[in-house]
């Protein structure tokens, strides 16, 4: 589903490269941890994959279901499959939150020529999801991220992949700053979408959501390049034993 | 003191073109008016509160043409229930007009209050303004108290069932037109005020309004579409104790419009707020010049601008805040802010406040920025086109003062003229 070969990316602004060949293909229906030191380039392999500005591809290629994505918009994308919880979601005051999702929803519709979602439909459906997701009312009728805690942050992130029901999610560190009640909810929310049709992408610091999200494969990435690819128990061994025995034993 | 030798021309110039019409009791307001304009002159490039706006447009002895504009989309307000008072290029329509009767309020022209011997007409007529002449000078309201050559007096004693809503309908391109309103509330009255359309190639308007104590005066204002029009209004405002006034502004397009709003808290516990969204492009010249006077204890002002500007447009705002000796407890805010589209565009500012009192809360900010990326990424990556999320979050910036009018309805036939204008102009 997703593929990504020899993915070389450099800052636009500056010489700096930041990932040195990334190789990594996530089957549709299979869950991918990608695990690594802070400053080893995850966020950037999410950031470039979801096509944010400042950031240039010098060499490889990303594909999703054989399309080329680094050629297209960020919207278009998200119309093709892609989403991003992001590890920072973002504040838009004066945007309610209600408002974004339904002109997510019906945009990403009408990109691939499928009807709007009815009001009465939409209401339904974000009502059920946002329930499981224990976000009352109040959040849905707020502006966007404004005023949410970090934790209602992101169970936001996780509504709106549930409203978007994207091909390929990649969530970074949708763990951080959430308490042990948050993380179950995100895990359930994640654990719902599984499907055959679905792949994701997990990037984490630390092992405790993967207890949660049982991974089917595990990389590690440290410098810009995946080092070391193996099963859960890649994930185990880093929780144990810490990053520095895999990256001496890498190098 | 004479006046330098191109403004005392300029100034004679105009006059010369004007002739003061035969109005019985107001004669006398519009001759002490005419001696402070002989007095100050018209506005010029120099003066203080002109430095960012010119005005030789706006004091021309000629008006510059301005083309109509036609559109197919219904006027704003059309779907509310209100009482229409219609002008034509600046002259009162009867024809296109209600019957001015609704219960709660006595509705006149200006120049039918002589013959019709009203008294709280006659003690208004030009008293706000000649108040507001210090210590800024606004000469352009001295003018059009002296010249103005239609204008309604509305006197509100009870609640009106619906909103007064001026029309100012543009249908000359040479029109040089000049109104001049009065409002009286009285104590514990209440009462909305429509105004929309282009009025006028040029347009000099001039609306004194004086709230007695706990009345409620409510406007909103929409300037007309006519992207060549020039006009500068004038509001004057004076508040008795626990009174409320609150005006919002929209203006889309227009090469030339200058706002000027004055406020004068004068009872305990008033209430005044003051706001305005604008969006422009290419020549667009927006300017809201706003001074508050807090002259009693325990008022609260507000003053919310925004600005989305692009092409080019300019955007000006003066505002101050002026607190008299003995105003305690004030509570006085002022937000300006332009969305700047591109670089081309530029957002001039000058807030100001002023306090003589020393138990007060008073606050300013001012900010110009660009769409805010990281938010404008953040929509996109949801699948929302990156027109539409511009527009989304141009909205949001004007949210603030939008939200500003009290009435949702009201609100949301302004949130719809803003998307309208946003899906044309993107
Ligand atoms: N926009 C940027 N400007 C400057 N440095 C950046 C930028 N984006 C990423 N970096 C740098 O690239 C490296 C990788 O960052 P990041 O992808 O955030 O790592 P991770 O998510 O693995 O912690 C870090 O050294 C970081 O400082
Ligand atoms: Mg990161």
């Amino acid at each position: 589903m997703l593929e990504i070969k020899n993915l070389h990316v450099k800052l636009e602004e500056e010489e700096k490269q930041i990932l040195k060949g990334v190789d990594l293909t996530v089957e549709a229906g299979k869950v991918h941890a990608i695990m690594g030191p802070n400053g080893s380039g995850k966020s950037t392999l999410s950031y470039v994959l979801s096509g944010r500005d400042g950031y240039e591809v010098t060499d490889g290629s990303a594909t999703l279901d054989g399309e080329d994505l680094l050629e297209m918009e960020p919207e278009e994308r998200a119309a093709a499959g892609v989403f991003l919880a992001f590890q920072y979601p973002v504040e838009i005051p004066g945007v309610g939150n209600m408002t974004f999702l339904r002109t997510a929803v019906n945009a990403q519709r009408k990109a691939r020529g499928e009807d709007e979602l009815s009001a009465a439909d939409f209401l339904k459906e974000v009502r059920a999801k946002a329930k499981s997701l224990k976000i009352d009312a109040d959040m849905l009728k707020r502006p966007v991220n404004v005023g949410f805690s970090g934790g209602e942050k992101k169970r936001n992130e996780i509504l709106q992949m549930a409203m978007l029901e994207p091909k390929m999610c990649i969530l970074d560190e949708t763990d951080s700053g959430l308490d042990v009640d948050a993380m179950k909810l995100v895990a359930e929310g994640v654990n719902a979408l599984r499907d055959e049709g679905r792949g994701f992408l997990v990037i984490t610091h630390y092992q405790r959501l993967l207890d949660h999200i049982k991974p089917d494969v595990v990389h590690i990435m440290a410098d810009g390049k995946i080092v070391k690819t193996g099963g859960p128990d890649l994930a185990l061994e880093v929780e144990n034993n810490g990053y520095a025995d895999i990256l001496a034993e890498v190098n | 003191m004479a006046l330098p030798e191109v403004k005392q021309t300029a100034t004679e110039a105009r006059l010369a073109n004007l002739v003061m019409p035969d109005a019985g009791c107001t004669r006398a307001a519009r001759e002490d008016a005419l001696a402070r304009v002989l007095e100050m002159g018209l506005p010029g490039r120099r003066d203080e509160y002109w430095k960012y706006t010119r005005p030789d447009t706006l004091v021309s002895a000629e008006a510059p043409t301005a083309a109509l504009f036609h559109s197919d989309e219904a006027m704003l307000f059309s779907e509310f229930d209100r009482l229409k008072i219609v002008f034509v290029d600046g002259v009162f329509s009867p024809e296109e007009s209600d019957d001015l009767e609704l219960e709660g309020v006595t509705i006149d022209r200006i120049e039918d209050i002589c013959c019709k011997d009203i008294h709280w007409a006659k003690e208004l007529y030009g008293v706000l303004e000649a108040r507001g002449q210090t210590p800024v000078q606004r000469p352009l309201a001295a003018l059009n108290t002296a010249f103005a050559a239609d204008g309604i007096a509305i006197h509100v004693t009870g609640k009106p069932s619906k909103p007064i809503s001026f029309i100012y309908r543009h249908a000359s391109e040479t029109s040089d037109a000049m109104l001049h309103h009065i409002i009286r509330v009285e104590s514990g009255a209440e009462v909305t005020i429509l105004e929309n359309g282009p009025a006028a190639s040029r347009f000099n308007k001039c609306m004194e309004i004086d709230i007695a104590d706990e009345g409620v005066l409510h406007h909103v204002r929409a300037q007309g579409r006519d992207h060549e029009r020039r006009a500068a209004t004038h509001m004057f405002t004076r508040l008795g104790k626990e009174s409320v006034y609150k005006s919002f502004t929209l203006t889309v397009n227009g090469v030339l419009t200058r706002n000027e709003q004055v406020i004068e808290l004068t009872g305990d516990d008033a209430v005044a707020h003051v706001a305005g969204a604008c969006v422009g492009d290419g020549d667009f010249h927006h300017d809201d010049t706003v001074f508050v006077t807090h002259d009693a204890v325990n008022c609260e002002s507000r003053q919310v601008f925004k600005k989305v500007l692009r092409n080019g447009a300019t955007g000006v705002f003066q505002g101050k805040i002026l607190v008299k000796e003995g105003a305690q407890k004030t509570d006085g805010y002022q937000i300006s802010q332009s969305l700047l589209l591109d670089d081309d565009s530029q957002f001039l500012a000058k807030p100001e406040l002023e306090i003589y009192a020393d138990d007060v809360a008073c606050s300013h900010g001012s900010t110009s920025g660009a769409i805010d990326e990281t938010a404008l990424f953040y929509l996109r990556s949801r699948g929302v086109p990156t027109k539409d999320a511009t527009n989304m979050l141009t909205l949001a910036f004007l949210a603030e003062a939008v939200d500003e009018i009290e009435d949702e309805a009201l609100a949301e036939a302004i949130v719809s003229r803003l998307e309208g204008w946003l899906s044309r102009h993107s």
